[in-house]
């Protein structure tokens, strides 16, 4: 936790420059997601796209957010609500592959029945 | 009390600056609590996004040509713009912080202004976007105009009005070879679908951009009055930790529906 009260003030005041690089940052890595997404990555366009996403996200949250200089308990907030969504995401998707073909199974029984009694 | 920022109460038996609640003994107290409470907010937004986020990795997963086909229909260029745009107000909104920590009255009107500003012209492109899906019918399977109807019978369930105007409909989009009439009911059932999760993630986010419109002015109308100070800049501060929160959901919904290959 560092408390910079350059200014007298209560909380960390980011300077112009470090506000300004930021934004550089993220303007160059929007247009270098849009490139990314017109180009054909053999299947891993979504990850890169994500990567990408989400190295964003950190610059916001750390930076603008004040996130690296705020209190240790914030960040830990954080990584908690991460993690959540990250369980969350993961197990539903686990969850959906394991009864595909069960479902397909279904779905063809379905259709199976439709043109024997239709 | 008086009204001068340095004016001193003693009502409760002991003293603080005036924009101190009297129950903290600090600003510091003070401002730490704020921050406790708006992340405490945040995190629960991050959570409440994640259904829907859930529910659309759910579907590209089992039906990645959906997505592949549906987001040719999206215009990819007034993403991009909204995207700059909302970065952008994520800029001011940082710079409207420090503003206010330094005091800097002038300043910090002028980002508040610019900050809202931004905030109009993303809806602005937003409205253009959504009310072309509307004159397309590129909507979800159970709106009136929607050309994403699946029915057992036939096509007749599609307004005759809406299939005669639709590119869509009628014409092959970006790489699509095909267009939407080509679709069997079954494809269409589900293009509707990826329109339902279109709908409803970027319209929850427009929700949130309206929402922060009306705090921006509200943040303003204090700004104007002279309410913020370097030791009194809690509300710019965490009225900007909202305005990057909706330009974070913006930054995962901007790729993941705009720019499918």
């Amino acid at each position: 936790m560092s408390d910079s009260h350059e200014h007298g003030g209560v909380g960390h005041t980011l300077p112009i420059q470090q506000i300004g690089g930021v934004l550089l940052i993220l303007l160059f890595l929007t247009g270098l997601t849009v490139l990314t997404g017109r180009m054909d990555l053999h299947g891993y366009d979504l990850t890169v796209a994500m990567i990408i996403a989400t190295v964003k996200a950190s610059l916001v949250c750390a930076v603008f957010m004040h996130m690296l200089w705020d209190r240790p308990f914030l960040r830990l907030g954080l990584v908690i609500a991460v993690i959540m969504v990250g369980a969350f995401l993961a197990y539903t998707l686990i969850d959906t592959a394991e009864y595909q073909d069960q479902m397909r199974a279904w779905q063809l029984h379905e259709e199976y029945q439709k043109s024997t009694t239709g | 009390m008086s009204s001068s920022a340095t004016a001193i109460a003693t009502d409760a038996g002991h003293s603080h600056p005036e924009h101190v609640a009297h129950h903290f003994d600090t600003a510091k107290q003070q401002f730490d609590t704020g921050k406790l409470g708006i992340w405490s907010f945040l995190f629960q937004e991050v959570l409440f996004f994640s259904g829907l986020f859930v529910a659309y990795a759910v579907y590209r997963q089992n039906h990645p040509e959906v997505f592949q086909f549906a987001s040719q229909f999206l215009n990819t260029n007034l993403g991009a713009i909204n995207t700059v745009v909302l970065l952008f107000s994520s800029f001011t909104a940082a710079w409207a912080v420090r503003a206010a920590q330094l005091g800097q009255k002038k300043t910090l009107i002028t980002l508040l202004s610019v900050t809202i500003l931004c905030a109009f012209g993303f809806m602005g492109i937003k409205y253009i976007e959504y009310s072309h899906k509307f004159h397309e019918g590129l909507l979800w399977g159970g709106a009136e105009h929607s050309i994403m109807k699946a029915d057992n019978s036939s096509t007749t369930m599609i307004l005759e009005s809406v299939k005669n105007h639709s590119e869509a409909w009628n014409h092959p989009a970006g790489t699509n070879t095909f267009a939407v009439k080509d679709l069997s009911i079954e494809q269409r059932r589900k293009t509707g679908i990826f329109f339902g999760v279109y709908f409803c993630l970027t319209g929850l986010h427009g929700i949130h951009v309206i929402a922060g419109i009306f705090l921006m002015f509200w943040l303003l109308a204090r700004a104007v009055r002279g309410d913020f100070g370097p030791q009194n800049f809690n509300a710019i501060d965490f009225g900007a930790l909202y305005w990057h929160l909706v330009d974070l959901i913006w930054i995962f919904l901007f790729p993941l529906l705009y720019l499918i290959s």
